[in-house]
């Protein structure tokens, strides 16, 4: 069953890992002179690094994104739709092996494999990246380059992708399993993955693990602030390298949540085009001298491996329990 | 005499439509049985239940003694080449036959392989070149090769041509007697089932019409011909299985297993096509009886 597996498997197999030893190639050669600017420059590197190794930086980003979606389409959705498809599971599932374990068998390689593959790919971006991801969380600009825990960067580095991977896999071959063409499958294994990938930083991964909360003065010449919704919302930027805010709340000087003051977007109000920055300095002034403040909810640098490991585990669950799915479907309902 | 496939009360839905109802077979050992039927009748249904392909909604289905597929040990006793004989085109012959010596215990690698070279077939050819009839005769060399005790085939040769269809028919034969199989074979031409099985099967809209040994069906099924009268005057013993009436004569196909001495019909042998083509044609009424499998007992 290994050999048949194997055997139908290898062509799709070869290209992902092809592609993924030229990555880690191009990454070898071009990391080590990224990793001697960062022992020279510190943080200060990311005003430095050549505009070659910034379009690494975005393209590593994205395709350590892109991995698991990529697997999740061309090897777990077609997995089984292709051969129920073509008529041949009548004869795979007539050979001396039950389905079920025929089932176990295509599941754990091809989980294996996107688990390597995923992992490989993170393992050399990750590394590749490090020096700028140090010099970030080190205080350097954000402007141009991600904190580890910004939920873009976050997915592209560290052990999630292998999670990530694995559930994309299984969750491609359920859904072939369930809608029995591939072509299908596949689009709808893009459109389930990509759901989930942007609902669990939004919902979920903010309380993966503790935060800490800082309250900041509203001052002209404190952390910068923007305003959003009309003056309805403030957004305050605190300084607390590398990390990742996950809810802001203006305070009044009770030290009571409130909506930010009608008086506030009153006194940005022009006759016509945006508030002068005097303007805008002068009108947080007055919100600042009235006691109110802005709280701060955050996750900080150093949670990146609890966030990155319970992630981990909250995916491999979920392709768990896919994977329990799939064996009950194709027993019961495959009949 | 130990059954190789009995079913009893089995049935198969899928969602409102009843592709198999109220299905009673008892098919005995080292019998080749041919499955007729028109398309559509529930012959690659019942088929799939025996494989284990599919699972029952009502009754029980029992293949050389045990439920379908449920392991790897009642696996093996049966193979079952599946309508269209399919393959997997991107591996090749050779590949193939390792696939069945790796997934099957009982696996005959000589006998697969004298099959291939016999068929003149390329071990490095891919199936997806193969031609129909060469798919199904690697499907045949699969199911065979797995040593059964049962072989079911699916509209083996429906997409063959006429000599394709000889050939392979012929070399099915050919395996069932070296090998001691039993074999299903289901076909909705009644030719390929009356040249190659000694038992007959014949399924009409998802019911089992008749069933029993070719001989024995032969024997008690006869053409009555003489001056018109109604059917429900004959003796108890004598089913009629058609009528058809002129404005003087009657012309009835009955079944019974007593010969017929009343000296008013001239009694005429039927061929198994006729048996099977009455059955098939019988009125609405009869198919809908209540007691649909009408079984010849031996």
């Amino acid at each position: 069953m290994i050999w048949l597996t194997w055997r139908q498997f290898r062509t799709q197999a070869a290209v992902v890992f092809a592609a993924v030893a030229a990555l880690a190639a191009t990454l070898a050669v071009t990391g080590p002179q990224l990793a001697d600017l960062y022992r020279t420059a510190g943080s200060s590197l990311v005003d430095q690094v050549s505009s070659s190794d910034q379009s690494v930086y975005y393209a590593g980003l994205l395709i350590v994104l892109a991995v698991p979606a990529v697997i999740g389409m061309f090897w777990g959705a077609p997995l089984i739709s292709r051969e129920l498809e073509t008529g041949t599971h009548y004869l795979a599932w007539n050979q001396g092996v039950t389905r079920t374990r025929w089932l176990a068998i295509k599941l754990g390689l091809g989980a294996a494999a996107a688990m390597t593959a995923a992992g490989l790919t993170s393992l050399a971006v990750s590394w590749w990246s490090s020096p700028i991801d140090r010099a970030v969380n080190g205080g350097g600009a954000t402007d141009t380059y991600f904190p580890r825990l910004d939920p873009v960067a976050f997915a592209a580095r560290g052990v999630v992708p292998t999670a990530h991977a694995a559930f994309a896999f299984v969750l491609g071959v359920a859904l072939g399993l369930v809608i029995r063409r591939t072509l299908p499958a596949m689009a709808t294994t893009l459109v389930v993955y990509a759901a989930v990938q942007i609902s669990v930083p939004l919902w979920l991964r903010p309380y993966l693990a503790a935060t800490d909360r800082t309250t900041v003065p509203i001052e002209p010449d404190g952390a910068p602030i923007s305003i959003q919704e009309g003056a309805k919302q403030i957004v305050t930027h605190p300084e607390v390298p590398g990390a990742w805010v996950t809810s802001q709340q203006t305070l009044n000087a009770a030290g009571q949540p409130v909506p930010v003051p009608a008086s506030f977007a009153d006194c940005l109000h022009t006759e016509s085009g945006p508030p002068t920055l005097q303007q805008f300095d002068r009108c947080l002034a007055d919100l600042g001298a009235l006691g109110y403040k802005q709280q701060v909810t955050y996750h900080p640098a150093g949670n990146f491996w609890a966030l990155q490991w319970t992630e981990t585990g909250l995916y491999l669950g979920l392709a768990l329990a896919l994977t329990g799915f799939c064996a009950w479907w194709i027993r019961r309902r495959l009949t | 005499m130990s059954a190789v496939l009995r079913a009893q009360a089995l049935g198969k839905r899928y969602k409102q439509r009843w592709a198999l109802q109220n299905c009673d077979l008892d098919v005995p050992a080292g019998r080749v049985v041919g499955l007729v039927g028109p398309n559509g009748a529930g012959k690659s249904t019942l088929l799939n239940l025996a494989s284990g392909m599919l699972t029952p909604t009502t009754g029980t289905i029992e293949v050389c003694g045990g439920r379908p597929a449920t392991g790897p040990a009642q696996l093996a006793k049966v193979g079952f080449v599946a309508q269209d004989t399919p393959t997997y085109a991107a591996l090749s012959i050779a590949d193939h036959l390792r696939m069945g010596a790796r997934l099957n215990p009982g696996w005959d690698d000589a006998l697969a392989r004298e099959r291939i070279r016999r068929l003149g077939l390329d071990l490095k050819q891919r199936a997806g070149r193969l031609s129909g009839g060469q798919r199904a005769q690697l499907a045949l060399t699969l199911g065979i090769a797995k040593r059964p005790e049962l072989l079911i085939l699916d509209e083996p040769v429906a997409a063959l041509d006429p000599l394709a269809r000889r050939e392979f028919m012929q070399d099915l034969m050919e395996a069932v007697a070296e090998h001691e199989l039993s074999v299903v074979l289901s076909s909705h031409l009644v030719s390929d089932v009356e040249r190659a099985c000694d038992y007959v099967i014949v399924l009409v809209d998802s019911r089992v019409q008749v069933a029993g040994d070719i001989d024995d069906l032969v024997a008690c099924h006869h053409r009555l011909t003489g001056p018109r009268r109604d059917p429900d005057t004959l003796p108890a013993g004598q089913h009629v299985i058609t009528a058809s009436h002129t404005d003087r004569q009657t012309t009835l196909l009955v079944r019974t297993d007593t010969a017929v001495h009343d000296p008013s019909w001239s009694v005429s042998p039927l061929g198994l096509e006729d048996i099977v083509l009455a059955y098939m044609t019988r009125p609405a009424d009869a198919v809908r009886d209540t007691r649909p499998a009408l079984e010849v007992l031996r």
